[in-house]
């Protein structure tokens, strides 16, 4: 046996509550091998995406319900549990398995520790800068939003950790929720001569101008290389467009290309795309435009170990997926000769906060950002008794704690909470402070409201949302997951047509009455009027909720009946 | 002066077709407006009622419009041909009440390429008709329109 598989086996030991205190073994020995990543090539990449402004470490639960159909059936990114560990080759019960899958997450989480936290990344990103010279730092976006810090300065937090982290290249979605007046003064200021914030699908609604730098032209050891950036193509619709209203979005598969070319005839032999379209919108993107050598892509939060290799009638494009919460970093190296490509290697690293020592200088930083509202932010309001989590296409304990909380609150016998894919992951046992509320909740939107809606309107918004998730054309996807819902039960069919996926509609046991009027509480809405009504933020409700419970007990989690699932190795 | 003035003033094909929709345009403007083709309901009567019999699809019409709309009160589709001989465009949005939007004659000698924005209440397929050579030719495209919210 060798020491690795015995190593291996003390973890899994100890993770099934084996009295083994291993943890600083494993340490030490597993870091030196798990980040000794040596350099290949002339041309690197480091990537990461999604982080949602989490600056201190944290858990976070992979999905263990991860669909597709059609062209997705059983590909990655949908493969979730053993079906990914076997695609990937990944060993169960490694810290690797821990990083890319729920898998006994409860006691993986306790003996492999927190991930992520912007100290332990910046580590991560010195290490890899050193060893590879000339190595570009990318950040996919949704890095300004997600935290209760990132809301209350505006974003300015995680502008300052960004610099720190020798962010190099960027492009964005959740970023828009600040507003465009926000984002361009954080480019023309804070970012002017560091960063590239670059975009090439946002333009004005008027004369289609571009907003934004639509890629930037490099020079990587004595190599010519560009990046190309894609915002999140569906912004204005996905969240609400009066943040944004003189810019429109889009894929602009066309444009995409015409951007490629025009890299491409100014000299570029590594050509890249920062993407945040999404992973499965990225895979049909690589199979329909030539030239693209990779695409970094984020927004749907799939860790994904390896990098998809795409065909499309210019050659082979990389398809690669970095995950969310600052708890990958991406390794792209690519080596070029004479001009071309001969070989590449990829690696997604899990950044686990105890194999990787804090960077000083960033948590001081993390530590004067904080200071103003370390006392709001630690606040305990309640302990939970088991584990809470948000990530899964229908729903999460955590979204289940925060629907309970509406209707109870709002006394109504629905609710609905947005299918976000952000949201970080409580032990069981753990106390419920305000960043934790707050790391679900911390929108510029979040407002509460209570509707009343017929049972034809509320079938409407439920196939509408389904549509967005299973639509059987990737570019008709926004890429988040199912609205979650409280009170009420379904049955939802993917594979059905656009508006007849949702069956079986039943509150209480009884069949929800088309014409009948019900009162449903909700939260996070896009509409103006909803803005301007002022209502309540959540994260008061949900506050005031956990107060009163003091300890919250196991949620049972409302999941609507899935047809079709059978064979799919997107569900466990 | 801005373009945007120059354009205000001078007007172009997507403005014009936009006054047109409006209503703001001199009632000279409509001498040649099909009412029939307004009224009809679907792709097949709408052809039926510019002259033609079928429309051919054709690989040679390139729509270009969101695959989600940001606004269903303003979706902007645009329509180019690379048809010998095209004479009209018309932009159909098959679900509206009246399903032709906008019809465009091309004068000979002129690039066949326009747009506007439409409204549209409900996803829907989008048509470009476009009549080259005296035949008609058919390219289609989704445009869905959703309630928004709950992404990423």
């Amino acid at each position: 046996m060798q020491r690795r598989e015995f190593l291996n086996l003390l973890a899994i030991a100890s993770a099934s509550g084996a009295a083994l205190n291993s943890r600083d073994l494993l340490a030490a020995t597993n870091a030196q091998r798990m980040y000794d990543l040596p350099r290949f090539g002339n041309v690197h990449f480091l990537h990461m995406t999604d982080c949602h402004a989490q600056l201190k470490p944290i858990y976070f639960r992979e999905p263990n319900v991860n669909l597709g159909f059609g062209s997705a059936f059983n590909k990655a990114p949908h493969l979730v549990g053993e079906h990914l560990l076997r695609e990937f080759g990944v060993r169960r019960g490694s810290r690797e398995a821990h990083a890319f899958t729920f898998l006994d997450f409860e006691a993986a989480a306790k003996t492999y520790g927190k991930v992520g936290g912007f100290a332990h990344l910046a580590t991560l990103v010195k290490q890899m800068k050193a060893s590879r010279p000339g190595a570009l730092l990318l950040d996919g976006g949704d890095t300004w939003q997600g935290s209760a810090t990132a809301l209350w300065t505006n974003g300015q937090d995680m502008v300052d950790a960004c610099l720190a982290l020798g962010v190099d290249v960027m492009t964005a979605h959740w970023e828009f929720t600040l507003g465009a007046k926000r984002v361009q003064e954080i480019i023309e200021k804070d970012f002017k001569g560091k960063v590239d914030f670059i975009a090439q699908n946002v333009k004005t609604t008027d004369f289609e101008d571009l907003v934004f730098k639509p890629y930037t032209l490099r020079e990587m050891n004595g190599v010519p290389i560009a990046i190309i950036g894609q915002a999140f193509p569906y912004t204005p619709i996905a969240n609400p467009r009066y943040f944004t209203p003189e810019w429109s979005f889009g894929i602009r598969e066309d444009d995409m290309q015409k951007t490629i070319n025009e890299v491409r005839s100014k000299g570029a032999q590594v050509v890249v795309l920062l993407s945040h379209n999404g992973m499965d919108v990225d895979l049909k993107l690589a199979s329909r435009v030539r030239g693209l050598d990779a695409i970094l892509g984020g927004h749907t939060h799939d860790g994904v170990p390896g990098a998809i290799p795409v065909k499309n009638a210019g050659g082979t494009t990389l398809v690669t997926n970095a995950g969310s919460n600052s708890k990958f970093l991406g390794v792209l190296d690519f080596d070029v000769n004479n001009g071309k490509i001969a070989d590449f290697r990829y690696k997604l690293l899990p950044v686990f906060s105890n194999l990787l020592a804090a960077d000083p200088a960033m948590d001081a930083l993390i530590t004067k950002i904080r200071a103003p509202f370390e006392s709001k932010l630690s606040e305990t309001l309640a302990t939970t008794d088991a584990m809470l989590y948000r990530r899964g296409n229908f729903n999460g304990t955590f979204d289940q704690l925060i629907l309970d909380a509406l209707m109870e609150t709002k006394q109504t016998e629905i609710a609905f909470s947005p299918g976000f894919r952000w949201g970080t992951s409580l032990r069981s046992g753990q106390a419920i402070t305000r960043e934790h509320v707050m790391d679900q909740t911390a929108t510029t939107y979040s407002y509460t409201t209570v509707s009343e809606m017929s049972g034809e309107m509320i079938k409407t918004v439920l196939e509408d949302i389904a549509d967005n998730l299973f639509n059987p054309d990737p570019y008709y996807q926004q890429g988040g997951d199912m609205v979650r819902v409280g009170g009420l039960q379904y049955a939802i069919d993917p594979l059905g047509a656009q508006g007849r996926r949702i069956s079986d509609m039943r509150l209480k046991g009884q069949p929800i009455d088309a014409a009948k009027i019900y009162k449903v509480a909700g939260w996070a809405p896009v509409s103006e009027a909803a803005r301007d009504a002022k209502t309540e933020p959540v994260w008061d409700v949900v506050e005031t909720w956990l107060k009163s419970k003091k300890r919250v007990t196991a949620r049972r989690v409302n999941q609507p009946k899935i047809l079709n699932t059978q064979g799919n190795q997107g569900i466990a | 002066m801005q373009r945007r003035v120059v354009i205000k003033t001078g007007g172009s094909l997507a403005m014009i077709a936009a006054a047109i929709s409006a209503g703001v345009l001199p009632q000279s403007a409509f001498a040649s407006w099909n009412k029939n083709a307004f009224d009809a309901k679907n792709l097949n009567d709408v052809v039926k009622a510019m002259g033609g019999s079928t429309a051919e699809k054709s690989g040679d019409i390139a729509i270009t419009a969101p695959d989600i709309a940001e606004n269903g009160a303003v979706v902007p589709i645009a329509v180019a041909s690379k048809l010998a001989n095209t004479e009209s465009i018309a932009i159909l949005v098959e679900k509206n009440p009246s399903s032709l939007a906008a019809q465009f004659d091309i004068p000979g000698g002129t690039e066949a390429n326009v747009g506007t924005r439409v409204k549209m209440g409900q996803s829907s397929n989008v048509h470009a008709v476009v009549k080259a050579g005296g035949k008609y030719y058919v390219a289609t495209k989704e445009v869905k329109v959703t309630l928004g919210g709950c992404g990423g």
